[in-house]
């Protein structure tokens, strides 16, 4: 059986890409996915803790991860697709009307 | 589980308003486009038949859903506070989205919706819970910020919004992981038994510190504010009003009960972080306000640090015996902020206009001559964020000054007490301009709108010169509590 240090340490690594994804990359859309990607590597640790356990928690709390990750795809597309009617563009630099 | 700890009956009001909502999305479909705001006015009995169902059983104190919720004076207040800040907020809108050619129907459920998740947030006693009721309150907001859609701000904020909001909720659920991993729990109660045994471990104060990551951004503390002032300046204005009150109230009820209850043998360990989050948000949001010129940037940054201001109040949540004390602060300056934050925003709507002009501090010149009511309203709102008496503000930082005096916290309270005097330099620079400069720009005072100035000024100084008794409510609601 694989010791459930293995699976943390993997999603510990694709939690980590997730955020430099999130940081360095300047399209929205790969902003997203990249913040799909740290919601997905939690995912994993719910899992492998729960399989530590013996327990179903943390097994019931990735179908709510996976639902709310659905939910807001369905906001943020629809945002991202509003801007790109009106910018032609979806390069988070160039949206910079307000200065912050 | 049985059908008795469901207890359906004690979350009646929020079930009812959860309904209330998804019925008006059917309803909505039926109703001419150009009749809109009786969606308004429907959305409004709804919030208004909550808000007094509420507090007529303000004192109760049960569980519902298996312990996951907790139905006590704490949840009850802070429901008053984000139903009353949704009926404010619904008013003003009723006018404001005629006016800039935004009215459309789902505006008022969405709405609603966001309060379901605020009051659902307030109640929450299982970290599944606040992960869920944080995403209720955020989904809806994301779209409304952008509700102006076509204006180029509405949409840049809302993707700011976002973006943002939704990378630092993958850092709350990540965290959430790593308390679940560290304890084998996810309910409050649990984590507490758990945490009093084996005490902190590394994992634990990881996960402890990602999950504040995601109720930070809630609230706009410093250093993840930067959101705050994109998103206030673009957003439509009665969503700025809503958010800056019920986001911020509902991300510091859930960060009072997870704090004060789950994680309360670990005070040394997280009291230290929440000074840092108090001293950094005083002082940048003050000092960053002086410099601004739009009033919707400047309230933005008030808005930051009047965060930092409740969390001076949570500080003293880790000595066990003032915990009940500091849980009466928070609510008490959350309600004072609330009241008077949505009135100053109601007058920020009277002088904005559709065009995006009139957002300028400078536009307020002769506010005073031309509508002296406006102006009168508007000083007493610009006192009460200071925290100068005979406000509720003033009562407000004075309830939360002495709460960390009682702690042993003299200097955070002198630091508070500089940026206090920082911050009225600003806010006073407004009441100088409508009172002694002379302008000519036009105001829009619809009735609702009136109506709303009125209200929040009233009880800004009313509550201002007779605390006690609204103090006394507060106290003997939470007393025993945490």
């Amino acid at each position: 059986m694989i010791p459930t240090t293995y699976y943390l340490a993997l999603s510990a690594i694709l939690f980590s890409i997730g955020v430099i994804g999130v940081l360095v990359r300047r399209n929205a859309i790969v902003i997203f996915m990249s913040i799909e990607l740290m919601l997905n590597s939690a995912n994993l640790a719910f899992v492998a803790f729960a399989r530590e356990f013996g327990t179903l928690d943390g097994q019931l709390m990735v179908f709510f991860v996976m639902t709310v990750a659905a939910a807001e795809v369905a906001v943020g597309l629809a945002l991202i697709v509003a801007i790109f009617r009106s910018k032609a563009s979806i390069d988070v630099d160039a949206v910079n009307l307000l200065k912050g | 589980m049985t059908i008795s700890n469901l207890n359906l009956v004690g979350t009646l009001p929020l079930l009812f308003l959860s309904a209330w909502a998804c019925g008006l999305l059917l309803v909505d479909l039926w109703i001419p486009g150009d009749r809109k705001h009786m969606t308004g006015w429907m959305a409004l009995s709804g919030f208004a038949i909550t808000f007094f169902w509420v507090s007529s059983n303000l004192g109760q104190r049960e569980e519902a859903f298996g312990g996951m919720l907790a139905i006590d004076g704490f949840s009850n207040l802070l429901h008053l506070v984000f139903l009353g800040s949704g009926i404010l907020a619904t008013l003003l809108a009723l006018n404001y989205l005629k006016q800039h050619d935004i009215e459309r129907g789902e505006f008022y459920p969405l709405m609603l919706f966001s309060v379901v998740g605020m009051m659902i947030m307030s109640m929450a006693k299982d970290l599944i819970v606040v992960f869920l009721a944080l995403e209720m309150l955020s989904i809806p907001l994301y779209v409304l910020v952008g509700f102006a859609r076509t204006r180029a701000d509405s949409e840049e904020s809302a993707l700011k919004y976002f973006l943002l909001g939704a990378f630092s909720s993958a850092f709350q659920v990540y965290g959430i992981a790593l308390i679940y991993g560290a304890t084998q729990a996810t309910g409050f109660a649990a984590i507490g038994d758990a945490v009093a045994i084996s005490g902190a471990s590394p994992l634990l104060l990881a996960g402890i510190g990602l999950m504040l990551v995601g109720l930070a951004f809630k609230v706009s503390a410093v250093p993840l504010h930067m959101w705050t002032p994109d998103v206030y300046q673009g957003a439509p204005s009665v969503v700025t009003g809503f958010m800056s009150v019920g986001a911020k109230a509902a991300g510091f009820a859930a960060i009072v009960r997870i704090f004060f209850s789950a994680f309360h043998s670990l005070a040394a360990d997280w009291a230290p972080v929440i000074v840092l989050f108090a001293v950094l948000s005083t002082v940048i949001g003050n000092v960053a306000a002086i410099s601004q010129t739009s009033i919707k940037r400047m309230l933005a940054f008030s808005s930051i640090a009047h965060a930092g201001y409740v969390f001076v109040a949570i500080v003293p949540g880790g000595y066990g015996a003032l915990s009940d004390f500091a849980a009466s602060a928070v609510i008490f300056y959350l309600a004072a902020y609330g009241l008077t934050n949505i009135g100053a925003w109601s007058v920020v709507i009277a002088v904005d206009h559709a065009d995006g002009m009139g957002s300028d501090i400078s536009n307020y010149a002769g506010l005073a001559r031309r509508s002296p009511g406006l102006a009168a309203a508007m000083t007493l709102f610009m006192l009460s964020l200071t925290g100068l008496p005979p406000t509720m503000g003033f009562v407000a930082k004075f309830y939360v000054f002495r709460a960390a005096l009682a702690a042993g916290y003299t200097w955070l309270v002198v630091v508070g007490v500089v940026t206090v005097l920082i911050s009225a330099y600003y806010y006073l620079r407004v009441i100088v301009v409508m009172w002694m400069n002379s302008g000519d720009g036009q105001v829009v005072t619809p009735r609702a709108l009136n109506f709303t100035v009125g209200v929040t000024a009233a009880a800004t100084l009313v509550l201002g010169l007779l605390p006690g008794p609204l103090m006394a409510i507060v106290e003997s609601s939470v007393r025993g509590l945490f």
